[in-house]
């Protein structure tokens, strides 16, 4: 990747007031990412999709972003006012979430929340966002646009609604998309479906991608690089072809946890974790 | 034009005939209801222990007129037939005559029910338009000073007894500031000049051009209805906040913030109308218990409800009286629950099915 860095993100911090005092999901992660492919995989909790949201300024409320360096296209994303982020949000960096039922407005037709989102970045008459709506629905491989429009999400299936999120997440064409768990709510036979879809639009456009989940393989298979993430920390970052070659203890501790058919195991090894990964310190 | 197609593809009947057949099931369900109603009331004017002929003919009558008026009423007949009759009177709007006013008791509702029912609209009115964006603007600024004082607020207008308020309030706005008018509908002089088409006088001194009549009406009323307003709006406000912190929370919020919508389309455009589909019931509900009549209020501001209506009457054993009252609260009760079901289903589109 000889192109410029479109984001740049140095010593990354999330840490949440709860009642049970501070609780640190980020702890100093750093990385960049230019017009390529990047996972994140992690377990639940390590941190990766507080990751995502940190770049975005949209932590839950009781949450506190810090970081040395934040910049997003020459943008310090550490203290740009709300409406800088209002800009940003959407139009440059936008976000496909986990699970469609949850994260479309029940009580908003489909097409409405896509032309929405095309009109807040452009000013443009509800007639044409109509009409570029409509056709982001046929981009999205959604055949009979017009009547799918005129649904309400618990109208759709999961795979649609998904399809729906990503004409919606992509329709102010973005430079950088972030995909959390893009996949995971969706049935095995649709998850294939969206990845393709998402790799299109995403190779199209030559925009970057943020793949972020909790399967290895997927990310391998998906991206180019790929960052494995723990306890908020970075264990390590690798070229995604080279994930089997992985040297840290982590990595491969879950690469052994992989059953695989080539090699069937008796029993597949638990995973031991070192307090020390921990460490401040490399 | 592709109606019947989509209908056909999500398998549901096309707008018309499940439209109809929504009306049809709530008719049905709303005349179920009225003969459950008319039933239990029915009843309890036959358990009371006052006896109805007496009622009507005075305790010193003759026996002679006592047996006349007795066969009269029809209570020597099965007590079936009597409920029929009964049922049949009051599908007519007869529901015999008041022993306290001695009008039949029709004519006393539609005398008595237009001040409720000015009374409990307006209280209803402000509840929602101060109360629900309190709620909303105390669940936005959750845990912040303006959050505790909406709870305090509405804590004070839910604990706070009516009467003592009313009474406080024309103490202040009466009494000593002479803002407002004092207890009754309206000024003695104005009385009665505008009575048609609906008996509410606001709207009928409108109809007529009145205004000095309707502004004169507004100051009698906008104190009680201050009052109860306030109790609606102690109500509606929690209940808003409530949902609102609810909606605030759901996924779908985190996804209009990220397409880049600004927090008042945030906060009205996504949050708000999922709320609006719950507080319709609420609304409906502080409604529909409003016009049963408020017996304190009424009874403090010498307001001619109906729930001084009914409650004079019981303390006469009055009996025509209560049960012509009480279903026509029913009704109201059944006709505001319809309609707010009819308005959810319009809110909501997933309880349209």
């Amino acid at each position: 990747m000889t192109e410029a860095r479109l984001l740049e993100v140095e010593d990354l911090r999330v840490t949440f007031r709860t009642p049970h005092g501070p609780v640190e999901a980020v702890r100093g992660v750093s990385f960049s990412l230019g017009r390529e492919r990047l996972g994140i995989v992690g377990e639940s909790g390590s941190g990766k999709s507080q990751t995502g949201r940190a770049l975005l300024r949209l932590s839950a409320r009781n949450g506190r972003v810090s970081a040395k360096k934040m910049v997003f296209d020459g943008i310090d994303l550490t203290n740009a006012s709300e409406r800088t982020m209002r800009r940003i949000r959407g139009a440059r960096i936008s976000m496909i979430m986990q699970d469609p039922r949850y994260s479309l407005n029940p009580v908003v037709k489909v097409g409405d929340q896509i032309a929405e989102a095309y009109r807040i970045h452009t000013g443009a008459s509800a007639r044409k966002a109509r009409d570029r709506a409509m056709e982001m629905l046929e981009t999205v491989r959604i055949r009979e646009a017009g009547k799918v429009y005129d649904l309400y999400p618990h109208q759709v299936s999961g795979g649609m609604g998904q399809r729906v999120m990503i004409a919606m997440m992509l329709i102010p064409e973005p430079d950088v998309l972030i995909a959390d768990e893009p996949t995971s709510a969706l049935d095995v036979t649709v998850q294939m479906q969206v990845l393709a879809l998402l790799d299109d639009m995403v190779r199209e456009r030559g925009m970057g991608l943020v793949l972020i989940s909790h399967d290895l393989n997927l990310v391998a298979s998906f991206c180019d690089r790929v960052m494995v993430m723990y306890g908020g920390r970075v264990m390590e970052v690798l070229e995604a072809g080279r994930l089997h070659e992985a040297q840290h203890p982590y990595t491969r501790g879950l690469l052994n946890c992989l059953p695989s058919l080539e090699h069937p195991q008796h029993m597949l090894p638990v995973l031991t974790r070192d307090a020390g990964w921990l460490e401040e310190a490399r | 034009m592709t109606d019947t197609n989509s209908a056909a593809a999500t398998g549901k009947l096309p707008a018309a005939p499940r439209a109809l057949r929504a009306t049809a099931s709530a008719l049905v369900s709303l005349a179920l209801t009225f003969i459950g109603l008319t039933a239990i009331t029915f009843v309890i004017g036959r358990v009371m222990p006052a006896d109805p002929v007496l009622a009507v003919v005075g305790d010193r009558a003759s026996e002679e007129a006592y047996q006349r008026v007795f066969l009269e009423m029809g209570l020597d007949r099965p007590i079936w037939e009597q409920y029929l009759t009964y049922l049949g009177q009051i599908l007519t709007g007869d529901f015999g005559t008041s022993i306290m006013t001695t009008r039949p008791v029709t004519e006393d509702i539609l005398r008595f029910f237009p001040a409720t029912l000015e009374l409990a609209t307006l209280a209803t009115l402000i509840g929602c338009v101060i109360g629900i964006p309190l709620g909303v603007w105390a669940a936005v600024n959750q845990g912040r000073w303006i959050d505790h004082c909406a709870r305090v607020l509405g804590l004070a207008g839910y604990s706070a007894p009516v009467f003592w308020l009313g009474m406080l309030g024309l103490l202040i706005f009466y009494g000593n500031l002479g803002w407002v008018a004092g207890p009754g509908r309206i000024d003695i002089y104005y009385d009665g000049l505008v009575e048609d088409p609906t008996g509410v006088i606001l709207f009928d001194a409108a109809w007529h051009g009145e205004w000095e009549i309707f502004w004169n009406a507004f100051s009698h009323l906008i104190l009680p209805a201050g009052v109860l307003g306030l109790y609606a709006l102690a109500y509606i406000a929690r209940m808003t906040r409530s949902f609102m912190l609810d909606q605030l929370g759901q996924e779908y919020v985190l996804a209009a913030r990220i397409k880049g919508a600004s927090e008042f389309s945030v906060i009205w455009r996504h949050a708000f109308r999922n709320v609006l589909v719950q507080l319709i019931t609420i609304i409906g509900l502080t409604y529909a218990s409003l016009l049963e009549g408020s017996v304190l209020t009424e009874t403090v501001f010498a307001w001619p409800g109906i729930g001084q209506y009914i409650t004079t009457s019981l303390f006469n054993a009055d009996m025509n009286a209560v049960l012509g009252g009480t279903v026509v609260v029913g009704i109201c009760f059944v006709g505001i629950n319809m309609l707010s079901d009819l308005l959810y289903r319009f809110a909501d589109p997933r309880a349209r099915t």
